[in-house]
């Protein structure tokens, strides 16, 4: 057994642990004395090591030398064989996936310790309180200063959080251990002081964070134990606020009778007539039937044709969209392109054919020498069906309309088209296609001009653009992209 | 009026918001700004204090004004409340986040206001204390903005280019619930308003990271001008309010899923709607006990992080959440031919839908099965109680009975009877009066 003095910090037993790691010290045969130790109970028997062989390379994996730097911190007197230890069993008995092993009392051990290194840390940026004490006359800089208690030895490993925050501020934190300083310029630490040589300063802004917190309290909630959980009592001499506690708790039932006693006001009851400037009205249109409103599309307005649709109910899709979305373009639109629903995209702004498809669309629509702006477009359906993700992060995936909503929704397209009365018309894709000219129609066999079609003078059926999206071979992908386009070409004339 | 007496007024008007979120933005600090700036944020959030109701205090939680020109039957500050008025001035907003910031007794400011005038001109307010903040005095800690969905697109974007996090509260599960509760609002609009945002935020993303590539090495976020500064880099969250209204847990859960999927919130936060001086009539006296918000958040937790569905957690037949067990055990108890789980060959998915075992212990016992054999002690090591798990796993050295799996008793064996709550030290002696309070305040 040999003694090894070292400082108490993680640099020099680091170096320390390095030199008997080359020469495979076990573990059992050194304890390690950071000079706060009681005694030196192991002094006597000092032995020089024996030195075998060369000195071996030691390697120790990075999330070790973190962990270790941490536990480096705390109280606790074994730390530093425990830390040995581990790094012996890594470098020099082979155990190169230790800490993965949780279950390892060596490792759940450091890593408890770690925790409490962690949450000692956090509690500091937490419930440090600065005072203000004055003003630097030199360089106008504010001056303040909080007295801290952790329980371990974390000042310098936390100084520079405060740094990085409060950078344009002079602070000094004291502690019993060691005290940081900031000016500006330099983080500087000095031996820690005891409780009454801290300046026992007054700050006028104590007052207002206690009015604060004594009233954001809600009275008619008390969770004591889900306080003192992550507030622990521990912490509460040195908080401005704590003071207010037992009151606070105390006059919560009285504050929660009185109001029930109150009860409610009957005196001032609900105003809803007297409704002030300024408050919105939203328009609720009526629930139209679309059957209905393709009937008066004649005397309607495309605009007035779009505010019934934004309360349809027909087929149930819209109750969990964000809104229907109808088509965009002239009203007096030669060409229109039809495709099957809203997608994730069009739900949220409200828009036809934005998203990864749409822009798809537009780049076709560029190389066919067509011109979007005047083109109407527009979908079969109106409203995004979709399906939540079940794993991992939640997003809608594109559910297909079935056909007994594509039916119901029918009738809005109908009226689109009454109102448009395009020359020509692009089906984009089976539901567009079997909407308009019927479920036997399969766009595989049937794709092109469309001939002596009773919807409009020329009838283009193609793919959906979001069908390319799918294709996974480039070039595959390539030539699909160039039938699409070669398709959009024929409405052209 | 004093501003130590407003500020009694506007956070007593803003403890019924239960988001005090201050994690998740970007990471940014004041050090390459010695002279003037002030702040940081960043990673997990800091909460600098508790109050007796169990909350934590992260940010200055206030309004600007609790005057409004709505009327919701929930709020406190409807217009048809007695309750005494006061309004900030913009400016006595700044400094009391700065000075309390400078006193580490906050992560930044979380500001909400009643609507005065139209909501645009409220929402310029609103902003206005959050630009100040920013380009007048450098501050660079964390700012949330609570935003009317009824307010201008432009406005919302501002708002989204001063602040970490903006959000919209839904209140209500549904139309129905709001006609009846908050006549001015829409769910509509609402919900435009946050498929808005969240445009604004995927598209602001994506232009980042072009620009990235494009100019090497990036700048740091702390030195754009305000222009380029990420847009709501904390992204948007919400709020429910339960009990208010009589809509049950299928109905809430459905909408979180929808506003999760929909417009890829944060958070939704479950407030258990709690008894208001100068209550309106037609609200219920009695709050709903604070278990069901809780067991809301353990579910809303399902949904998002172990892959369950909402008819899984809340099926057609009890759209309710039970109020005695949690909603996973209870998942467990309706599923038992899914069990037992062995927790050396299942996969990840089953693993996190063992009753007891949450994400974080079955990382690690994916870790350790890699190496060696999972056996009953090795849970015992990482705190798991065996209690809950024992009926329905499988280990190297453990297989439940197939009759304790299917016994009437295993529910009753499970739950535990709940604690009353230590009032001990601060409470009077328990009276009659006591017992009125836990019945209005449904704490168990």
């Amino acid at each position: 057994m040999q003694t090894i003095t070292i400082e108490r910090n993680f640099q020099s037993w680091r170096d320390a642990a390095r030199s008997q790691l080359q020469l495979a010290t076990s573990p059992d045969d050194v304890f390690w004395d950071d000079g706060t130790a009681e005694g030196g109970l192991f002094s006597a028997m000092e032995t020089v090591p024996i030195l075998v062989g060369e000195p071996r390379e030691v390697r120790l994996p990075r999330d070790f030398v973190d962990l270790a730097k941490w536990v480096a911190c705390h109280v606790d007197q074994d730390r530093w064989s425990l830390l040995y230890r581990i790094a012996w069993r890594i470098a020099i008995n082979d155990e190169r996936h230790l800490l993965n092993l949780e279950t390892d009392n060596d490792v759940r051990r450091v890593y408890a310790m770690a925790k409490e290194i962690r949450r000692d840390r956090h509690k500091m940026t937490a419930f440090v309180r600065f005072r203000k004490t004055g003003i630097n006359p030199e360089n106008d800089r504010e001056q303040f200063v909080a007295w801290f208690e952790p329980d371990n030895f974390i000042v310098e490993l936390t100084a520079p959080f405060f740094k990085n925050r409060f950078t344009s501020m002079d602070w000094s934190i004291l502690t019993p251990d060691c005290c940081a300083h900031w000016d500006g310029k330099n983080l500087s630490f000095t031996p820690g002081i005891s409780k009454h040589e801290a300046p026992q300063t007054e700050d006028a802004l104590d007052n207002y964070w206690r009015s604060y917190y004594s009233h954001i309290f809600n009275p008619a909630r008390l969770k004591l134990n889900a306080m003192r959980a992550e507030m622990p009592v521990k912490y509460w001499k040195n908080l401005p606020e704590a003071s207010l506690i037992a009151e606070l708790t105390k006059k919560a039932s009285l504050r929660m009778t009185d109001m029930i006693d109150a009860g409610v006001n009957e005196s001032r009851a609900h105003v809803r007539e007297k409704i002030p400037a300024g408050v919105p009205i939203f328009e609720t249109h009526e629930n139209r039937d679309p059957i209905e409103v393709l009937a008066q599309a004649d005397s309607l307005s495309l605009k007035e044709i779009v505010d019934f649709g934004s309360t349809c109910q027909a087929c149930g899709i819209c109750e969990n969209a964000t809104q229907p979305v109808f088509g965009e373009g002239p009203e007096d639109a030669d060409i229109m392109i039809i495709g099957e629903q809203p997608g994730d995209m069009e739900d949220i702004t409200g828009r036809p054919f934005i998203g990864p498809a749409g822009k798809l669309l537009d780049d076709a629509l560029e190389l066919a020498g067509l011109n979007r702006s005047k083109i109407y477009v527009t979908n079969s359906v109106k409203g995004f069906k979709w399906k939540s993700t079940q794993q991992g992060r939640k997003r809608r995936l594109h559910d297909t309309a079935n056909r007994g909503e594509v039916t119901k929704c029918k009738p809005w397209l109908l009226t689109e088209l009454l109102k448009v009365q395009p020359r020509k018309i692009i089906l984009l894709g089976a539901t567009a296609s079997k909407a308009l000219l019927g479920n036997e129609f399969k766009i595989t066999d049937q794709r092109g001009v469309l001939s002596n079609s009773p919807i409009a003078e020329k009838v283009v059926a193609t793919i959906h653009p979001s069908s390319l999206l799918r294709i996974q071979d480039e070039s595959a992908k390539q030539i699909e992209t160039g039938r699409f386009i070669s398709d959009l070409k024929l409405a052209k004339d | 009026m004093d501003l130590q007496k407003k500020l009694e007024i506007l956070a007593d008007a803003a403890k019924y918001d239960a988001s005090c979120a201050s994690s998740g933005t970007t990471k940014r600090d004041s050090s390459n700004a010695p002279s003037t700036g002030l702040g940081s944020s960043g990673g997990a959030g800091i909460c600098h204090s508790y109050t007796p109701d169990g909350r934590c205090v992260s940010l200055l939680k206030i309004l600007m004004t609790n005057a409004c020109i709505y009327d919701c039957h929930y709020c406190i500050n409807r217009r048809s409340s007695d309750s005494q008025r006061a309004r900030f001035t913009v400016d006595e907003v700044v400094s009391l986040t700065l000075e309390f910031y400078k006193r580490n007794y906050i992560e930044g400011l979380f500001l909400s206001s009643g609507i005065i005038r139209d909501p645009d001109f409220t929402m310029e307010r609103v902003v206005e204390v959050a630009r100040k903040l920013r380009e007048d005095h450098d501050f660079r800690g964390y700012i949330h903005l609570k935003t009317i969905p009824e307010a201008s697109q432009e406005i919302i974007e501002q708002a989204g280019r001063y602040a970490d996090r903006i959000s919209i509260n839904v209140e209500l599960p549904n139309q129905e619930a709001l006609d009846k509760l908050a006549p001015e609002k829409n769910i509509e609009r609402t919900q435009q308003a946050m498929g808005g945002i969240r445009y604004k935020i995927e598209e602001d993303k994506d232009r980042r990271k072009t620009k990235s590539k494009q100019h090497a090495p990036p700048v740091p976020a702390k030195q754009l001008p305000q222009k380029l500064r990420p847009y709501s880099p904390a992204g948007q969250s919400t709020q429910m309010i339960i009990g208010a209204d009589d809509s049950n847990d299928q109905a809430i859960l459905q909408q979180s899923n929808r506003l999760y999927s929909s417009y890829q919130l944060r958070r939704v936060y479950y407030s258990a709607f709690s008894p208001i001086p100068d209550a309106s009539p037609i609200l219920p006296l009695k709050a709903p006990p604070l278990v069901r918000e809780h067991r809301l958040y353990q579910a809303d937790w399902l949904l998002r992080f172990y892959g369950y569905s909402v008819d899984e957690i809340v099926p057609h037949h009890a759209p309710d959440l039970d109020l005695e067990a949690d909603p996973k055990l209870g998942w467990a108890l309706r599923n038992r031919h899914a069990f037992p789980i062995d927790l050396n060959r299942a996969s990840k998915e089953w693993l996190v839908r063992v009753p007891g075992l949450g994400t974080r212990t079955v990382g690690r016992l994916l870790n350790i099965r890699r190496y060696t054999g999972i056996r009953l002690v090795d849970l015992q090591k990482l705190r798991v109680s065996l209690k809950k798990v024992l009926p329905f796993i499988i280990t190297s050295d453990h297989t439940p009975t197939r009759h304790g799996l299917d016994s009437d008793q295993l529910r009753a064996r499970m739950i535990t009877p709940a604690k009353p709550e230590q009032l001990e030290l601060f409470l009077p002696p328990v009276t009659d009066r006591l017992a009125k309070i836990c019945a209005v305040t449904g704490q168990l």
